[in-house]
């Protein structure tokens, strides 16, 4: 109160240049965040995976062909496809059907089941390998039975399978949850009174709704699924030829010094991140802009 | 008859949601279920359209039971209170679907859908989706969703509620209009008693699972079955008052109630339009002063408090109040022309009794 008028207005005016909010940082705060952050993506993530590159074509494009077309490399390539064939598919399947019931029913145990969702996130990939060998390797609690029965699991392409189902099996699920629980039952309350079967519902009205949170869950369930190591090194036995996936594959030709080939192959898989990343952008893009357009058109 | 209800009982769990319910809705009927939130309203709609099974009790849609019926089969119209749009659909394809479920013909589908969009005013909208319309809008797109294979029973879940209230005065009128026009059986849940009285030709009025009655707006308003329904409907004075030599008395407030116990409680009901109101201090029996006025729109609210410290509602036109000179803390003599023994030990009400020659003359000296 006691404070010459003078000084209030110059205060104002100097607020008024700076036009800064109250809870925003000082412009040095955000500009050292700023840097921080892009030199720690730079020299961590920008680096290294330029340097895949680099090491890959050190010795030229007919090394890089030749490496990637080696039988036992392109063997790796064909059951890391597969291995995703299979295991993406089944947790498709499984995510969609564990979304539904957590997002649309509330049943005894529902906290549990969630839970259970996130535990291959928390199991380190090794364990859940080990998991599977104690099950079905031949000193296993399987094993008698499944050899007696000539069924190979461990050391074979199933249990490959099994371990890279285990690891990836949150991704689906994970993403439809939060999209489900915000679309609610009425929708599909509304296709059966209009006389649709809850097939014709789950096909024309859930499906659809939940479309972009399945796809996504779908390529980062793939990525993951391509890429597993741990759990898959654990299973397969290392088979060259046989049970080597691409990351098996990358680490042997590592272990024999081959680094030209390791990076040929290891290129390969470094491509499908980029295309998944793209991918995801793209997918976030065009949902921004079928958004943007709504809003417009709304106008 | 379009829809009976016999004797339908609802349990979810351990609570009745709906208890021993029977009525009737006939065909070409607007009907509205009226009641407070909680009351079982809405549970009885979706048990019409097959979304809940009644726990026992009978369901009849033009005179089939319909109990074992899946809500595919019972050829209902079901409005959702949010609408329940299809969001990733335009609104064609939203009106369109339940046809294409049924088979029709792609140019039948075509004539039906355009036909629609005619008769609810949403032609060129046909391309857009749901997030890109009005309110209104969104429940016309609804409504006409529904009506698309030509149900036999359309049902609204609170149809108003979830717009603002200017759109809702006139998606009100609306409804009447278009009930008219297709005199298809309809029936409405809302918790507003306005919105009921003005849009439906009866009224069901719910309360905890109970039906309290069944009745034409007129009906309700006029001849509440029950104290509960005298209360809900409009806004009613209630007081408890006790009996003495034939009379009610309340602070200093006495109605007539010949036949009653000494002693015995009773409550007392009126509309605020009951209550007279005169500047000149001698006209009227009782001196109040009027604590406030509140405007609504042409019709006021007084609030006014006897001598004795009751507080009475009455109600009366802008032109009324002015012609009166009345203004706030200003001092009044009143009435009561008429008015209600709500007693609580039988539900049924006692019939409206005129006051005015009945009371008592010896009036003047209580006060």
């Amino acid at each position: 109160m006691s404070a010459p008028p003078s000084t209030t207005r110059r205060n104002q005016s100097q607020t008024h240049r700076q036009s800064r909010r109250g809870t925003e940082e000082s412009p040095l705060v955000k500009w050292l965040l700023i840097t921080v952050a892009l030199s720690f993506c730079t020299v961590f993530l920008l680096l290294p995976l330029a340097n895949v590159f680099v090491q890959a074509l050190a010795k030229g494009w007919s090394f890089y062909v030749q490496s990637l077309t080696h039988p036992d490399s392109w063997a790796a390539i064909r059951l890391t496809l597969l291995v995703a064939a299979i295991s993406v598919p089944i947790n498709v399947v499984f995510g969609i059907a564990a979304a539904w019931c957590i997002a649309k029913f509330n049943f005894r145990g529902k906290s549990l089941l969630v839970t259970l969702i996130d535990l291959p996130f928390s199991v380190s990939p090794v364990v859940a390998g080990l998991m599977f060998v104690v099950l079905f390797g031949a000193q296993g609690f399987f094993g008698p039975w499944l050899e007696a029965h000539n069924i190979k699991i461990i050391f074979a392409v199933p249990g490959i399978v099994l371990a890279t189902v285990f690891v990836t099996f949150p991704f689906v699920a994970r993403e439809l949850i939060p999209v489900m629980q915000a679309t609610g039952t009425e929708q599909e309350q509304a296709a059966l009174t209009l006389g649709a079967s809850g097939w014709q519902t789950f096909w024309r009205v859930t499906l659809p709704s939940v479309k972009w949170g399945l796809i996504y869950g779908i390529i980062l369930c793939n990525a993951r699924a391509m890429g597993e190591f741990g759990a898959v090194s654990v299973v397969s036995g290392h088979i060259t030829g046989l049970t080597d996936t691409m990351p098996l594959r990358v680490e042997k030709l590592y272990q024999e010094y081959n680094a030209p080939a390791a990076f040929a192959v290891a290129s390969l898989l470094a491509v499908l991140a980029l295309v998944t990343l793209g991918l995801k952008t793209l997918l976030e893009w065009k949902q921004a802009r079928a958004y943007e357009r709504a809003l417009r058109d709304s106008r | 008859m379009s829809i009976e209800l016999r004797n339908v009982t609802k349990q979810f769990g351990q609570v009745a949601a709906v208890s021993n319910v029977s009525f009737s809705v006939n065909e070409g009927e607007l009907m509205a279920l009226l009641g407070p939130s909680g009351g079982g309203k809405t549970t009885v709609l979706r048990m019409i359209a097959g979304l809940e099974v009644p726990t026992t009790g009978d369901i009849f849609i033009r005179g089939q039971r319909v109990n074992d019926l899946s809500v595919q089969e019972r050829n209902i119209g079901f409005v959702f209170q949010n609408y329940a749009l299809f969001k990733n659909m335009t609104v064609f394809k939203n009106i369109a679907f339940g046809l294409k479920i049924k088979k029709w013909k792609r140019a039948d589908i075509k004539d039906r859908v355009h036909e629609l969009l005619q008769l609810f005013g949403l032609e060129g909208l046909e391309k857009r989706y749901p997030h890109q319309l009005s309110g209104g809008q969104r429940q016309r797109v609804a409504i006409a969703r529904a009506l698309a294979s030509k149900p036999s029973v359309l049902l609204l879940d609170e149809p108003f509620g979830a717009v603002d209230a200017k759109i809702r005065q006139e998606l009100r009128e609306w409804l009447v209009t278009l009930h008219h026009d297709l005199n298809v059986t309809t029936i409405f849940v809302t918790h507003d008693q306005e919105e009921a009285l003005e849009v439906s030709n009866r009224i069901v009025i719910f309360s905890r699972g109970h039906l309290e009655q069944v009745g034409t707006p007129r009906e309700v308003y006029e001849t509440p079955a029950n104290e509960f329904v005298a209360r809900f409907i409009g806004v009613m004075n209630v007081l408890d008052a006790e009996v003495k030599g034939g009379v009610a008395r309340v602070g200093e407030l006495q109605f007539p109630a010949p036949g009653r116990r000494d002693g015995s409680k009773v409550r007392i009901g009126f509309r605020p339009y009951a209550v007279q109101i005169s500047t000149d201090l001698t006209l009227y029996p009782y001196r109040a002063v009027l604590r406030h006025t509140f405007f609504l729109g042409i019709m006021l609210r007084l609030e006014l408090e006897l001598a004795s410290g009751l507080i009475l509602r009455s109600r009366m036109t802008k032109e009324e109040y002015a012609q009166l000179g009345l203004e706030d803390d200003r001092e009044v003599s009143l009435q009561i022309r008429n008015f209600r023994i709500l007693s609580s030990d039988t539900s049924a009400l006692s019939p409206e009794q005129e006051v005015q020659h009945l009371m008592p003359p010896t009036i003047g000296e209580h006060i």
